[in-house]
């Protein structure tokens, strides 16, 4: 039934996860403004899986890779390092910088609902969540509204005929799950899936020429309605700091002065 | 945030091993930190094997008979001075070997002295009476820092008196209006690093060791380290410094003034001076703002000739936001890539590979500089390869294809290390002649019955300093005759440095004369004469 294979890649620009994030001073929000950006690592992962189901030259030949990121006027930066890695092209949904993390995963599903009737995508790859707001509903959200099977927290991805069959392993508690599926299939990446590639210098190069389109979720029919308030972000609480002692004399009597002895 | 950042960080480390990393954020803040390096880096293959005692390695080293003997008089004395157990480890009245052999040996498992004491002092007014009793007792000292040091100039010969600055660990001050910090010589580099970091400034001096090393050590061996390049030298960023000199004298120059002629600039003789005229207690030095834009390039080379090019275009067009370059040599990364597992960075192996960190104030203008620039030598053909680090994971991970040599060259067993000053055409023409020598000599090769496993070179490009390590399957006098003082003439004839930046200590005091005219050496000698009479101050290195 499917030629080829016409992946969709959302990708999202999130606080690098090695810096530390802090709170805003009105407790509504992390401080985004000079803290450094990239592309939420499991998103890393996606595209990565993407290109090398390409590179794997398996039953079914990708026709296309589309990278898709709803974001302020940075996100072409991280649109740029999905194509440096191996994506076609690009969206860029322009829905401007908000300190609240953008719109609510039900109004992302069914953005990318939208693109994947528009652009006849027959596979849709997703990190299994974004560090910044960890809700990790995204990729489920979609699959209910395409009415597509799907298969989350993969481990593994196996196309394994030109029939579009896809075998996917992921990880379940104390072992592994194998699941198969039909295309069309939603997919959620996660951390064991691949390990994602260095942007090369060639590529960052040619990424500068494929293309990226810049729509509005007006274009798609979306509206950005919320139905959550953030109320407070708060630190979780510090942690007290250790003692020294001088010795196992001492180590003794301070365990016991707390009572665990 | 929280759980999914912290599950995807330890998820990430267990998947890329980062073992430097992982050892730096265990040991900085314990004050053993000093003794267990050692151990943490060696390779099993080695921990089993006893660790030569210099005075057998140089058995034309002979004890200074007018030092005295520590006799058990003494060691009350300093019990009583010092006060708390842990600032003596005793082992003249007691047996204490195992408590005193971390002190007494290198990490890199090259140097072993006698030392049967080892005293730690909390404060200058302590220390000063450690070394009036010291001088007046012809008792010889050791300073040691972080005992991270590559020449064992921080580890004892025979059975001079370990001085440890771990326990005078306190930060003093900081002035954010013109970016100066007052430290006790025992803070651990990265400690203070940390420290500014929370101020939005950096410590103008970066290395390998910084998880253990102490800066006191760093001042007083001048250490050079990744980003002298960009921030220059201690001689330069250090404004100020207290010491003890061997009587107890204490010299307070803390002074934090940039500008300050009045007489001689005495403290400068303090650094690089390796311990051997008086003890480094605080140091009052010039931090640079953090830069917020840090970005970090790795580039395939084809030829040394093309590495001096990228070079010469990197000076040209990232001029005042470059901050590091670094070369490494192929044979220098595969052994990386055997040690550590990790997936080259490159899809092909290059002979050269080098390393580009731009630091700079502002994102989008350091990140077009470094664009145009990379789009330029790609496009010149000046580089073959490379990939820009797209996130901080990725340039913590690159960053270790330069850092985690020496560590992988640790795991493989001993190592002849030169660290050396060329002028940059011939800088790595150190190599190929080494490895030639070698070669001819029937040493090199892949099995157990060739002392040397491998010849490589790396080293800071941007200051013309070269690391020759010869990676040798154990430490094998027929190498080093096959290498010394071969190699120290051949930098002699280039007008080069036997030490550019690892100092001299016991390794490399014979060998001062290729880099230092007889003149130079007896101005030296009669500075060390006037400091210290009794020559009690770290004997048998330097000069």
């Amino acid at each position: 039934m499917a030629s080829g294979l016409r992946i969709l890649v959302p990708v999202k620009r999130v606080i690098d996860y090695a810096v530390k994030p802090r709170i805003n001073k009105a407790q509504t929000g992390v401080e985004t403004a000079g803290v450094k950006h990239s592309l939420n690592p499991f998103d890393e992962l996606s595209i990565e899986e993407a290109v090398r189901l390409r590179e794997r030259k398996g039953p079914l030949k990708v026709e296309n890779i589309l990278a898709l990121s709803a974001g302020g006027p940075k996100t072409p930066d991280v649109l740029r390092t999905a194509m440096a890695m191996g994506a076609d092209r690009a969206f860029h949904i322009d829905v401007g910088d908000s300190a609240d993390g953008g719109p609510e995963p039900l109004t992302v599903a069914k953005m990318l609902k939208a693109v994947v009737e528009k652009e006849n995508i027959n596979l849709v790859l997703l990190g299994k969540q974004a560090i910044d707001g960890d809700q990790g509903q995204t990729g489920q959200m979609l699959a209910g509204l395409l009415g597509w099977p799907q298969a989350t927290q993969a481990s593994k991805v196996d196309v394994k005929d030109e029939a579009g069959t896809v075998e996917i392993t992921h990880e379940v508690d104390g072992g592994v799950e194998t699941l198969r599926a039909k295309l069309p299939l939603v997919i959620t990446t996660d951390l064991r899936l691949n390990e994602p590639r260095y942007a090369s210098l060639p590529n960052i190069m040619k990424a500068k020429k494929k293309p990226l389109e810049k729509k509005t979720l007006a274009d798609l029919g979306v509206e950005d309605t919320r139905r959550l308030k953030t109320l407070k972000v708060t630190e979780p609480p510090a942690r007290t700091g250790g003692g020294k002692v001088e010795d196992v004399d001492g180590l003794v009597s301070k365990l016991k002065e707390l009572g665990a002895l | 945030m929280s759980s999914a950042r912290n599950l995807s960080n330890a998820l990430r480390r267990a998947r890329v091993p980062r073992p430097r990393l992982i050892l730096r954020s265990a040991l900085p803040h314990s004050p053993v930190a000093t003794g267990l390096r050692s151990f943490s880096v060696s390779s099993t293959v080695r921990a089993d094997r006893q660790i030569k005692y210099t005075s057998d390695a140089y058995p034309n080293v002979k004890r200074d008979p007018t030092f005295g003997e520590l006799t058990a008089d003494d060691v009350a004395f300093f019990k009583q001075l010092l006060g708390s157990q842990s600032a003596v480890v005793d082992g003249v009245t007691a047996d204490a070997t195992d408590d005193i052999e971390p002190f007494n040996s290198d990490w890199m498992r090259k140097y072993r002295g006698h030392a049967r004491l080892v005293l730690k002092p909390q404060s200058t007014e302590e220390l000063s009476k450690v070394m009036e009793f010291c001088n007046q007792k012809k008792l010889a000292v050791v300073p040691q820092g972080g005992n991270t040091g590559l020449v064992g100039g921080s580890v004892p010969v025979f059975d001079e008196i370990v001085i440890n600055t771990s326990r005078m660990n306190k930060i003093h001050s900081f002035d954010e209006a013109s970016g100066v910090l007052v430290v006790d010589a025992g803070v651990i580099l990265e400690v203070a690093d940390q420290y500014l970091a929370e101020r939005d400034h950096l410590f103008p001096l970066d290395l390998g060791a910084k998880g253990s090393c102490h800066i006191g050590g760093n001042v007083a061996t001048n250490a050079g380290g990744l980003r002298l390049l960009r921030y220059g030298s201690l001689h330069g960023n250090v404004l100020g410094l207290e010491a003890v000199l061997p009587d107890g004298t204490v010299v307070d120059s803390l002074s934090t003034l940039r500008k300050n002629n009045t007489g001689y600039d005495l403290k400068q003789l303090f650094i690089g001076s390796e311990g051997t005229i008086g003890l480094i207690t605080k140091v009052a030095i010039i931090c640079p703002p953090r830069p917020k834009a840090v970005n970090v390039a790795y580039f395939g080379v084809e030829s040394f000739e093309q590495v001096q090019r990228a070079y010469r275009e990197a000076k040209g067009q990232l001029s005042e936001i470059l901050s590091a370059f670094e070369l490494m040599d192929g044979r220098s990364q595969r052994l990386v890539h055997e040690s550590t597992g990790n997936k080259l960075p490159l899809e092909s192996e290059y002979p050269f590979y080098c390393l580009v960190e731009t630091s700079g104030s502002n994102a989008e203008h350091d990140m077009e500089k470094l664009e145009s620039f990379l789009e330029h030598v790609m496009g010149e053909g000046i580089v073959a390869d490379g990939v820009l680090a797209q996130d901080e994971t990725q340039f913590q991970s690159i960053w270790r294809w330069r850092e985690g040599i020496t560590e992988a060259l640790s795991h493989l067993g001993g190592t002849y290390k030169y660290d050396v000053s060329i002028p940059l055409p011939e800088l790595y023409q150190l190599v190929d002649d080494c490895k030639q020598r070698l070669t001819e000599k029937g040493l090199v090769g892949d099995d157990d019955s060739f002392p040397v496993r491998a010849v490589v070179g790396y080293g800071h490009m941007g200051d013309s300093n070269l690391h020759l390590n010869v990676a040798v399957r154990q430490y094998n006098k027929e190498v080093e005759k096959a290498i010394e003082p071969w190699v120290y003439e051949w930098i002699q004839k280039r007008k080069g440095s036997i030490s550019a930046e690892h100092g001299l200590g016991i390794a490399k005091r014979e060998f001062i004369g290729y880099s230092q005219n007889d003149t130079m050496v007896k101005l030296m000698k009669q500075l060390k004469a006037l400091y210290d009479p009794n020559g009690i101050m770290n004997p048998y290195k330097y000069i």
